[in-house]
């Protein structure tokens, strides 16, 4: 089980990979999709792989990227 | 899925507008920006904040930060400020200033308004460039770097010596915390809103006059992909602008 989950709002990326240089996991790619101000935006290969660390969010310069993480039920 | 719940751990600051950004792609100016607003939002200033654009690639900063903005003649910002903090002082007052803009055109402006003691928190964007003219040497422009106005790289014979701001401006008596920072990598993202947070603080307790600088990319100019230029900052700016804190008044130290 996925102890992550981004979401990432393809219309604000710019494509510029530095999210893709980060993340551990090496979960993101450049998708096919051309974004209405014509970048291809990156997207996720593999969301299962993803441990919410957040380290793609922290370096998106155009804040594309939420971040969510399973925490144990009980430690909440 | 029944034993585990999602924790929202990331999300756009609300000290940020909708807009999207003019910078181009990897710009490190987004994180910047993103830094001051998540600080705005966690010391709950949003409401009582006025920020100062500047001349430079940032100058429609004023779309992006969701709080009352003014725009600065170039590198005139702290002198608005000084006005603007002076006539309102329950506000908190920010400039966000480019290298070309506060060290060069600017440099007189923010040596007194440092200087003064102005209680006043300084965002200093140190791209080793000017941006938005189309990549002109600065005075942070590193010994050897090409820019269009130096294309066999800076001759420090007739160019003089790249500034450190951050050094010049802690050895003022005014000055209650200056701190570098770099924007090149996830750990020194986190260790510069750190930063970001402190200046705030400061002139939350009105101590005097607070500067975070952030080595900043601009791999458009730099002629670089985003990535390389990352590791630019990282190989070239960081040995001639040494990361930390510059200047830490005892008054800060005990905040
Ligand atoms: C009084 C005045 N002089 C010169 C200019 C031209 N100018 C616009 S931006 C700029 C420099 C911008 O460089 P910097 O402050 O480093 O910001 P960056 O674009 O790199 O973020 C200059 C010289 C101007 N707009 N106004
Ligand atoms: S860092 Fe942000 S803008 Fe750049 S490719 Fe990744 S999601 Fe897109
Ligand atoms: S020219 Fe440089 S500083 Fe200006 S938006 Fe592009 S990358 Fe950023």
């Amino acid at each position: 089980m996925a102890k992550g989950r981004i979401v990432i709002d393809e219309g604000r990326c710019k494509g510029c990979e530095l999210c893709i240089s980060v993340c551990p996991p090496e979960i993101l790619v450049v998708s096919s999709r051309l974004n209405e101000r014509g970048y291809l935006a990156v997207e996720v290969m593999d969301m299962d792989r993803c441990t919410g660390c957040s380290l793609c969010a922290v370096i998106c310069p155009d804040v594309c990227i939420t971040v969510y993480r399973q925490v144990p039920a009980r430690s909440r | 899925m029944n034993n585990a719940e999602e924790k929202l751990v990331f999300e756009r600051p609300r000290s940020l507008t909708d807009a999207h950004t003019h910078y181009c792609p990897g710009c490190t100016h987004g994180i910047a920006h993103r830094l001051v607003a998540e600080a705005l939002d966690e010391l709950g200033l949003r409401e009582r904040t006025l920020g100062i654009a500047p001349v430079g690639c940032a100058v429609l900063a004023y779309y992006y930060f969701n709080v009352d903005m003014a725009e600065a003649a170039h590198g005139r910002a702290p002198a608005m400020a000084t006005g603007m903090k002076r006539a309102n002082p329950d506000k908190i007052l920010f400039t966000y200033q480019g290298d070309g803009d506060l060290a060069a055109i600017g440099a007189g402006e923010i040596v007194h308004a440092a200087g003064r003691g102005e209680n006043i928190t300084v965002i200093f964007i140190n791209n080793a460039i000017y941006g938005m003219t189309g990549g002109q040497m600065a005075p942070t422009t590193l010994e050897g770097q090409k820019t269009t106005s130096s294309p066999m790289g800076r001759d420090i014979s007739i160019a003089g010596h790249p500034l450190r701001m951050s050094e010049l401006l802690a050895t003022l008596d005014g000055a209650a915390y200056v701190a570098r920072g770099s924007l090149h990598d996830p750990k020194h993202i986190r260790r510069a809103k750190k930063a970001i947070l402190t200046a705030f603080k400061v002139q939350q307790a009105g101590l005097g006059f607070s500067m975070v600088e952030l080595l900043s990319a601009c791999g458009t100019n730099w002629k670089m992909d985003p990535v390389e230029a990352l590791g630019w900052i990282k190989d070239n700016m960081v040995p001639y602008f040494p990361l930390g804190d510059y200047k830490v008044t005892d008054a800060v130290k005990n905040l």
